[in-house]
């Protein structure tokens, strides 16, 4: 029981990082139809940024700034290579953010190596944000902080590290920021007008390119946040682009391209799946044997039926890919159909 | 006014050329080439040709941008160097040099198969699920050892008794011509399939799908379709290189081998025929020769894909026949400074910028060795100023002289293309 809620919690902040890189992506796509395949190449970049900075600043100014150098960055990009193929259309704009997330990783490893960075959270998130106590006497309790050794001597614990609880907070108030920010000041209004009749809100004088190259700044700053905290969670590697990036499109796709909602429920969605399975030992042998029948283990399926579902854990996004695009071509909260 | 029964076709001598000259040059490169180096470049690139035509079958006529073709190529390898065992044990009777076909039957089934979903959608979506087909596949790869070999991968051997007409495919040279063979039919076989109704359909598709749709046909069969013919070529490049190298690892089904496919195609350049041949010689120049020579060589390749989809986005091939244009109205000859200044002001830029890459790459990764690196037969001292400044300096002096040649260029190119545009109106007119 403990553990399940820990690894719920687990499931629950990955989604959010998730949701940090995802909403980026979707907010760029939706608006100028760009599939920001660099995108969790700013994610890297966040991280080694912020990594650079805490050296220098420390982790809560790192925090700040490492998102705004990451914006500028992914806005120059727009303005120099990106302004200039949208005449050429989205094959080839997707084709040089394809090129640029070739650039920044060798750009990463040219400037901080090819060994991960020892990029350590501050004191205040090193310790766990709460500790789940399972003892025969008194039951299941929750000690905020590190429970003491002596109740740990006679109990189970089971803690919940603080940066995935920070990470949870953070998501948590970007979505809230964005939502107030879409909705509800003038700047929003600006951003949805260009998103669904550009020409129209240019005709009214509104500098739609510039709005085009804020939001992909935008996007990209909230990759590079992502990417601090990611980068203090887990480890701050040129690899680490690679580890999220596919599970990106998986998110969108699933979620349905350009709808925000449909990234969040996504993210969510895939944050459990790639999780909560790692921790089921069993197979479909074991699950076939439960209801009476038994596999030869020289049958022709038995390699893929002895698979745990701990194992398979890695390709159930990408099933569920699949099964989506089968039954549902546009995505859970998708509404166009192309 | 009937048509004439009678058309007078004359031969088209300038296509037989071209495919003497093609049959010709993959008939001798490796009697100029001897060297066993160069025999393994040689047949690496038939290989690569193969691979990237069927890829561009994809990018260039049908408009799909996909993230994943190394999958059909890499389980055709896969598929291949299974028969290429059953063959070895004696439990099947095939010859060996029909094994790539069992690798392009892979590719057709598994195209078949998966490509009924990837190409329920057209264009941008289209490219993120076959970037999600592909690491599905991969991560299989490792998670089944019994097919794959797990991360050692399957390894064969090619030589299996008796020899047919003394061929045992032992020696390199004869799978070079194995290759070779099937490189020249492939290539044939693919151009041939974009003069058929399916591969007219196919272009019409990636121009204006709706249209295609309005006037009765299927844009998605039409895609699967056409997903399932290249499939099948890719299929025959993963049997000839598991043949070639006895071995397939999960490397080749792996994303990075799809980025390459992507890259390479569309470096050589994706909207004529041929483009993907000179981007299969560079995709092999690149992995093999180029990443030897430096280790900051995915940079300098970054670097010429991003400026190549800025400044030419049809690629060498869309160069080359620039120029020939150019060339065949006899207007190449005012513009050969152009050419030699920029050429001139690139390399020395070229000398600065890469000199301070590869002293970064040097610090980086070759602390132990001590600051002092050889580039290109010069002792560089990364660790000294005099390295530093003269690099940089090269470099700055080098992109502001590209740059004033360039706007030089550019004049004189608009002039010339103006000057073409006012010939072929007269010509028209007389």
């Amino acid at each position: 029981m403990d553990q399940a809620v820990i690894n719920i919690l687990n499931g629950l902040s990955s989604g959010l990082l998730l949701f940090m890189l995802s909403s980026g992506l979707t907010l760029i796509f939706s608006m100028m139809g760009v599939l920001n395949f660099a995108h969790a190449g700013f994610y890297m970049l966040g991280a080694y940024v912020g990594y650079a900075l805490s050296r220098v600043v420390g982790f809560w100014p790192a925090l700040l700034f490492a998102p705004f150098v990451v914006g500028l960055l992914g806005a120059t990009f727009e303005r120099i290579c990106l302004r200039r193929v949208h005449k050429f259309g989205h094959v080839p704009e997707l084709l040089i953010t394809f090129g640029l997330s070739y650039l920044i990783l060798e750009v990463v490893q040219l400037i901080w190596g090819r060994a991960p960075v020892a990029f350590d959270p501050p004191a205040v998130l090193a310790q766990p944000a709460f500790t789940l106590v399972q003892s025969a006497a008194t039951g299941l309790s929750v000690v905020f902080g590190q429970a003491g050794a002596d109740t740990c001597a006679h109990a189970v614990c089971s803690t919940f590290p603080a940066t995935r609880a920070f990470m949870m907070l953070v998501a948590l108030l970007m979505l809230l920021a964005l939502w107030l920010l879409l909705k509800h000041t003038r700047v929003g209004l600006v951003i949805q007008a260009a998103l669904t009749h550009p020409e129209m809100a240019e005709a009214l004088g509104h500098n739609v390119p510039r709005v085009f190259m804020l939001v992909f700044g935008a996007g990209c700053a909230l990759a590079g946040l992502a990417g601090v905290i990611g980068g203090t969670t887990f480890v701050t590697e040129p690899a680490m682009a690679a580890a999220v990036g596919s599970i990106l499109f998986v998110v969108v796709v699933v979620g349905g391209t350009g709808s925000l909602v449909g990234a969040f429920v996504g993210s969510l969605l895939i944050g459990l799946l790639q999780t909560v399975p790692l921790t089921v030992d069993k197979s479909l042998v074991d699950a076939a044997s439960a209801v009476g029948w038994t596999v030869a283990p020289d049958g022709l399926a038995y390699p893929l039926m002895k698979l745990t579902l701990a194992q398979v854990a890695p390709i159930l996004p990408y099933l569920l890919l699949v099964l989506i695009l089968i039954f549902r071509p546009r995505g859970l909260f998708g509404t166009r159909d192309d | 006014m009937t048509e004439p029964d009678f058309h007078f076709r004359p031969h088209n001598v300038g296509r037989w050329m071209v495919w003497s000259g093609y049959a010709l040059v993959l008939l001798v490169a490796p009697l100029v080439f001897t060297s066993g180096l160069s025999q393994t470049l040689l047949s690496q690139m038939g290989v690569a040709i193969i691979a990237c035509l069927a890829y561009n079958m994809l990018l260039g006529q049908g408009g799909m941008l996909s993230f994943g073709h190394a999958v059909y190529s890499g389980l055709g390898g896969f598929l291949a160097i299974h028969t290429l065992n059953k063959i070895g044990d004696g439990t099947l009777h095939l010859p060996v040099s029909l094994v790539p076909l069992a690798g392009g039957l892979a590719g057709l089934f598994f195209a078949a198969l998966l490509g009924f979903v990837t190409t329920r959608k057209s264009g941008t979506t289209f490219a993120m699920i076959t970037l999600g087909i592909g690491e599905l596949v991969w991560s299989m790869s490792l998670m089944l050892p019994e097919f794959f070999g797990g991360e050692g991968g399957v390894t064969s051997n090619r030589v299996v008794p008796p020899a047919t007409l003394g061929i045992t495919f032992g020696p390199q040279i004869q799978v070079y011509y194995l290759i070779a063979l099937y490189c020249f039919v492939c290539t044939g076989l693919m151009f041939a399939f974009t003069r058929t109704p399916l591969g007219r359909m196919l272009n019409a598709v990636r121009d204006n799908p709706e249209r295609v749709a309005f006037i009765g046909y299927d844009t998605q069969r039409v895609r699967w379709f056409a997903f399932m013919i290249s499939g099948f070529f890719a299929g025959i490049a993963g049997g000839l290189a598991a043949i070639n190298f006895e071995l397939a690892t999960a490397e080749v089904v792996s994303a990075q081998r799809s980025g390459a496919y992507l890259l390479f195609t569309f470096l050589g350049g994706s909207t004529a025929f041929f483009g993907p041949i000179i981007g299969g010689v560079l995709m092999v120049l690149a992995t093999v020769v180029l990443s030897q020579l430096t280790k900051a060589w995915l940079l300098y390749l970054g670097l010429a894909f991003v400026l190549m989809v800025m400044y030419a986005p049809s690629g060498v091939a869309g160069l080359i026949l620039a120029n020939l244009r150019v060339a065949a109205f006899g207007k190449l000859r005012p513009l050969w400074r152009g050419y030699l200044a920029l050429a001139v002001a690139g390399a020395v830029a070229l000398t600065g910028a890469s000199a301070m890459v590869e002293m970064l790459y040097h610090l980086q990764l070759n602390e132990a060795l001590g600051p002092v690196m050889k580039f290109g037969g010069v002792m560089l001292d990364a660790k000294g100023a005099t390295a530093w400044v003269v690099a940089a300096a090269l470099f700055v002096v080098g992109a502001v002289a590209f740059e004033v040649a360039r706007r030089r260029f550019r004049v004189r190119w608009d002039e010339a293309q103006g000057d073409i545009e006012r010939e072929i109106k007269r010509r028209a007119a007389a």
